[in-house]
Parts: structure tokens; C-alpha cells; sequence
């Protein structure tokens, strides 16, 4: 049985914000069934009573003094910018329909 | 190199030029470079050499070139990170990494090549075109980091940076019969490092010795307030270690699922010399159990996707990098999805669907979930194998260099040539892969991969530096000189 269907990864990939045409979805389906297939294993080897581990290092709330240090210019921050305006980035309209 | 420069019997001008006019010899060939900084270069390496003239004290590594692979920012020089989506990007800063490489006084040639995102074992995978073996130009120089590794086996760079989140460092290094290192996780910044698998990442040393290793690893490691993971400890004293030369009494504990099947005959082979060559030199060999290893490949790409997931949504059109379909008439989300679209190669989409798949509710337990729990037990092995002995030590890679093109349409069969590499990352602890030997049957290097427990790198650096001793001494040459010769044509 396929593990995951076309339709599943075309709202996958409407979550991820990625275009994808309909060759590529037919294309990722059947590799990505094939991937889950072979990492299925993980749920034999994990039982309940192992604790998860996310980081290598058992460090918490890792702070630093707030002191002001100097940091990137408004240029140097717009200087990668696709497009900007006084300072600011110039997105695409963020709300209701484009026109 | 460093000795020449500090009797000032060469100028580090004289020898960043000799470094670029080989590059440009060879390059076409082995396409190591994304980018050159002549300019920056000539720069550094003529203040290093007023400064020696000046009679001030410098670095050990001053005004020695390295190649610097493309993950790492910059500032005012190109990044891509082997991507189409940060073509043209130029980093407002330095990375951590950067900055201290500056500060020692290294000459950075340029940015080298790399799998889109660090994403691959084959360098195949970067939108700029691959890299090719400096041994045998139709096989990949491995990868992600495959053009640092190539840098060096072609001569271009006596130094190189690289990043491993699963074998990205250690897995090219012994493709290309060179040395490269993954410090203990958190022993260099990933302050300025593009993120592809945060709690994987780690940035190192690649040369062609081991001590040339060592001495780059004490010009990057150390606490970085600018990364909450970097670890607030003294730096192990690697260069002391791998100058002993000595590993009497030591003992090293060979990993028995990381070999025999599924390993290429002559891997096996070297492999087993290399153990004899350690015993003579007064090391006990012990075979240890890791009966977990064999899921951590499964558990890897769940983990480094799920993570790469989130940290790849930063591209996303708005503050840097590409930006497609921005004509008045589309809104932010859909300028947005036809960037990723246009921006990112098969890979990373790959990648970015199965984290998202694996994070998502309703199967976050079943996936994530358990890949987390095998962490675990992966961590649990390692501990009980340290338990018997100092290190530990496998092939770095199942196979020598594939031909360019023979995994690229298998994604499951080119993750198996990471299986050696990837439990070093899970568990966090430090791994080098150094050189030991050409495989019989296609006369191409194999790696030798020693593993120490975290926050004890001298322990592969001591090790390692005894194995290339003692090889160098048996072979009456390194390995890389054996390397054929390039720019013939």
C-alpha cells in the first residue's frame, strides 16, 4: 500500500509554499513512498519507555547579559533586499486579493 | 607550508598567487571554486606578510590559503549554499567561523562547491554544476562538501572549512584520500553557518594531515556567545595530541555493525591493515556491539528533514535572495511559493516534504517522534561502547567514489553511503576520517573514520596522527602524492 498519496503531497506542498507542477507531484509521490518505506523501521526500534532526544547537549535556557552591541546598519540590512523602500523591505500585498 | 612562511623563505603573496595560478591550471577540470577573492586574498596575505616583516608575533596558520565551502557567510563575497535561491547574495557579516579565520591570519582563497543546502553526498546536487574527484574525474569528490575536499586533493588549498551534519566533512575526505574532522557538536560556532539540520550541524577542519587538522581546529573551535549551542569549555588540546604519536596501551574498540556486508572488499581490507598497523604501534583492539546503528540511517532522514524544514522557511522572497513573479499582480504567498519553486533543486523540495510529512499532525509521533527515541538509544550504544574503549573506528564509507551520475536517481541507495557517518551526528561526539590506502580493485582511497566521546577530540586527533605515521612509514610516501596529476591536458 502507498504510504502517501499524490493529493497528500500537494497539500504538503501548499504548506512548505512551493509551486509545483504536476509532473513534479507524480514525481515526489512515488519517491517519497519510497523513502517512507525505508524509514518506517524507526517504529519498531522506538518504544514508549525510551525518552526522545532532540539536541546532543543537555543545555537549557542558554542566556546572555542585554547589553547593546553594534549591529547591522539599515543599509547592510536592505543590502540584500529584493526590493526596499526608506529603510524598509518592500514585500508583495500580504491581505486580501491581489488585484 | 607554515614553517617556509614563518622562515620567510616564502611570502604568503607569493604563495596565494602560486595557489591561484594553480587553480586556475586545474579548476576547469575539477570545478572545486563557486567563487574567487583574489582581491581579499592579496589583501590579507600582504598585511600578514607586514606584519611577520614588522617583526610581530603571528598564528601558527598565518598566511597559509584556505578554501572556504560555500555554507559559510562572508561578508561582501558571494553565498549561495550551492543554491539558485541565494544567487547573487552577498552576506552583511562574518561568520563567527569567518572572523576567526581572518583573525589568524589565514588567506581565504575562495568558496568552494557544495550539495544545495549541504543536502547530498556527491556535490551533485548543487545548482552550479558538480565537482569531479581530483583521483578520477567521472567520480563525485562526495559530498555535501565536495568541493573543499577536492580543493585539497587537486593541490588548489593545503586548507579547507566543511560542515557535517551527517558525514558532509568525513564521507569526502576519505573519497579524495584527505583528512577532515567533526569536532564534538557545539565545538565550533554555527554563528554565520546557512542552517540545514541545527542540532546535526557542525562546522571543521579539512587538510591533507592530520596536524594540519589539528591546527585549523584550534583556529575555529571555542565558546561563541553568538550560538546558544556552542559549548562554554576550554578547547581539547588537539595539536599536542596529534604530534604524540603514541597510542601505547590505548584501546580501540571496532564497531561490528559498522562492516562486513554492504562494505566494498577492498574498504574491508585497508581497513583491517590500518587496525594491524595500530596494534604494532601498541593500541589493544576491542570489538564492540552497537545494535541500534541500524535504524540510525532511518532515524537521520526523519530528523535532518524535519529540521531543514523549518529552518529552509527563511527563504522565503522577502528580505534576501530570490525573488520570482513580483509583477503588481500576485500576493506575498504566492510570490512566495513560486520562488521556492524556481529557487530550490529536487532535492531540497525532497527534503523539505518529507520534514513537513513528518511533522505534521497525526504523524509526528510515528515519525519524528521515533526518530527522537532512536536518537536515544544511538547515544545509549555509544556510551556502553566507550565504556570498553578510548575510540572508536570504522570505514568512513561503505564504498570508494562512485561515477558522477550512478545514485542520482536512487535517493535511497545514495543515503547508504552515509550509514558510517550519520551516528557520529545523532550522539553529538567528535569523528575523522583520515586516509588509509587505495582499494585494490579500483585503486581509489579509502577513509579510516575514529570516533571519541564528546568533548574529547585529542582522542582521534592522537590516534589519527599515530595511523598516518605509521602508514607514511610503510608506504615511504603519503597517500596523496600517489594522486595522478592533473592539468595534462
Amino acid at each position: 500500500m502507498a504510504a502517501i498519496s499524490r493529493d497528500e503531497v500537494a497539500h504538503l506542498a501548499r504548506l512548505a509554499r512551493i509551486e509545483m507542477s504536476s509532473d513534479e507531484l507524480d514525481h515526489l509521490a512515488s519517491e517519497l513512498d519510497q523513502i517512507l518505506h525505508a524509514v518506517d523501521r524507526v517504529q519498531e526500534a522506538a518504544k514508549d519507555d525510551v525518552p526522545p532526544t532532540s539536541h546532543p547537549l543537555p543545555l537549557k535556557n542558554v542566556t546572555r547579559p542585554d547589553v547593546v552591541v553594534p549591529s547591522l546598519t539599515p543599509q547592510d540590512a536592505l543590502s540584500g533586499a529584493p526590493a526596499s523602500d526608506e529603510q524598509r523591505f518592500k514585500v508583495p500585498q500580504i491581505l486580501g486579493d491581489a488585484e | 607550508m607554515a614553517s617556509a612562511l614563518a622562515n620567510k623563505d616564502v611570502s604568503a603573496v607569493d604563495l596565494a598567487n602560486e595557489h591561484f595560478a594553480r587553480i586556475e591550471e586545474v579548476d576547469g577540470e575539477v570545478h572545486a571554486f563557486l567563487y574567487l577573492d583574489k582581491e581579499g586574498a592579496l589583501s590579507q596575505a600582504k598585511s600578514v606578510d607586514e606584519k611577520r616583516a614588522a617583526g610581530e608575533k603571528l598564528g601558527p596558520l598565518a598566511g597559509v590559503p584556505l578554501a572556504l565551502k560555500d555554507v559559510m557567510a562572508q561578508k561582501g563575497i558571494p553565498t549561495t549554499c550551492g543554491s539558485k535561491i541565494l544567487e547573487g547574495w552577498r552576506p552583511p557579516y562574518d561568520a563567527t567561523v569567518v572572523t576567526r579565520l581572518k583573525d589568524a591570519g589565514i588567506v581565504i582563497l575562495g568558496k568552494t562547491n557544495m550539495d544545495e543546502f549541504a543536502m547530498g553526498s556527491s556535490t551533485e546536487n548543487s545548482a552550479y554544476g558538480p565537482t569531479h574527484n581530483p583521483w578520477d574525474l567521472t567520480r563525485i569528490p562526495g559530498g555535501s562538501g565536495g568541493g573543499s575536499s577536492a580543493s585539497l586533493a587537486a593541490f588548489e588549498a593545503p586548507l579547507a572549512i566543511g560542515t557535517d551534519t551527517g558525514g558532509s566533512i568525513r564521507q569526502p575526505a576519505a573519497v579524495t584520500g584527505t583528512v577532515g574532522v567533526k569536532p564534538t557538536y557545539g565545538a565550533v560556532s554555527r554563528y554565520g553557518l546557512v542552517a540545514f539540520s541545527s542540532s546535526l550541524d557542525q562546522a571543521g577542519p579539512c587538510a591533507r594531515t592530520v596536524l594540519d587538522a589539528a591546527l585549523l581546529h584550534e583556529v575555529i573551535a571555542g565558546h561563541d556567545g553568538k550560538d546558544s549551542s556552542s559549548i562554554n569549555a576550554p578547547v581539547p588540546a588537539v595539536v599536542a595530541a596529534a604530534k604524540k604519536l603514541d597510542v601505547k596501551g590505548m584501546k580501540i574498540g571496532v564497531i561490528k555493525e559498522l562492516g562486513g556486508e554492504g562494505f566494498q572488499k577492498g574498504v574491508s581490507e585497508r581497513f583491517n591493515e590500518a587496525l594491524e598497523e595500530l596494534v604494532k604501534a601498541g593500541a589493544e583492539i576491542v570489538e564492540v556491539s552497537c545494535p541500534n546503528f541500524e535504524y540510525a540511517l532511518a532515524a537521520y532522514y526523519l530528523i535532518a528533514p524535519s529540521e531543514a524544514s523549518s529552518n529552509l522557511a527563511r527563504f522565503d522572497s522577502m528580505r534576501y535572495g530570490l525573488r520570482v513573479g513580483d509583477d503588481g499582480s500576485r500576493g506575498a504567498e504566492e510570490v512566495m511559493s513560486l520562488t521556492r519553486q524556481a529557487g530550490f533543486g529536487k532535492e531540497v523540495k525532497r527534503r523539505i516534504i518529507l520534514g513537513t510529512y513528518a511533522l505534521s499532525s497525526g504523524y509526528y509521533d510515528a515519525y519524528y517522534g521515533s526518530a527522537q527515541r532512536v536518537r536515544t538509544l544511538i547515544m545509549r550504544d555509544y556510551e556502553a561502547a566507550f565504556a570498553k574503549a578510548d575510540v572508536l573506528v570504522s570505514p568512513t564509507a561503505p564504498t570508494t567514489a562512485f561515477k558522477i551520475g550512478e545514485k542520482a536517481d536512487d535517493p535511497v541507495a545514495m543515503y547508504l553511503n552515509d550509514i558510517a557517518t550519520i551516528p557520529v551526528n545523532m550522539a553529538g561526539i567528535g569523528g575523522m576520517s583520515l586516509p588509509c590506502g587505495l582499494a585494490p580493485e579500483d585503486g581509489l582511497p579509502v577513509g579510516f573514520q575514529i570516533m571519541s566521546p564528546a568533548m574529547k577530540d585529542d582522542l582521534m586527533y592522537q590516534v589519527g596522527g599515530t595511523l598516518e605515521a605509521a602508514l607514511n612509514a610503510k608506504w615511504g610516501s603519503t597517500l596523496i602524492s600517489q594522486a595522478p596529476a592533473l592539468g595534462a591536458k
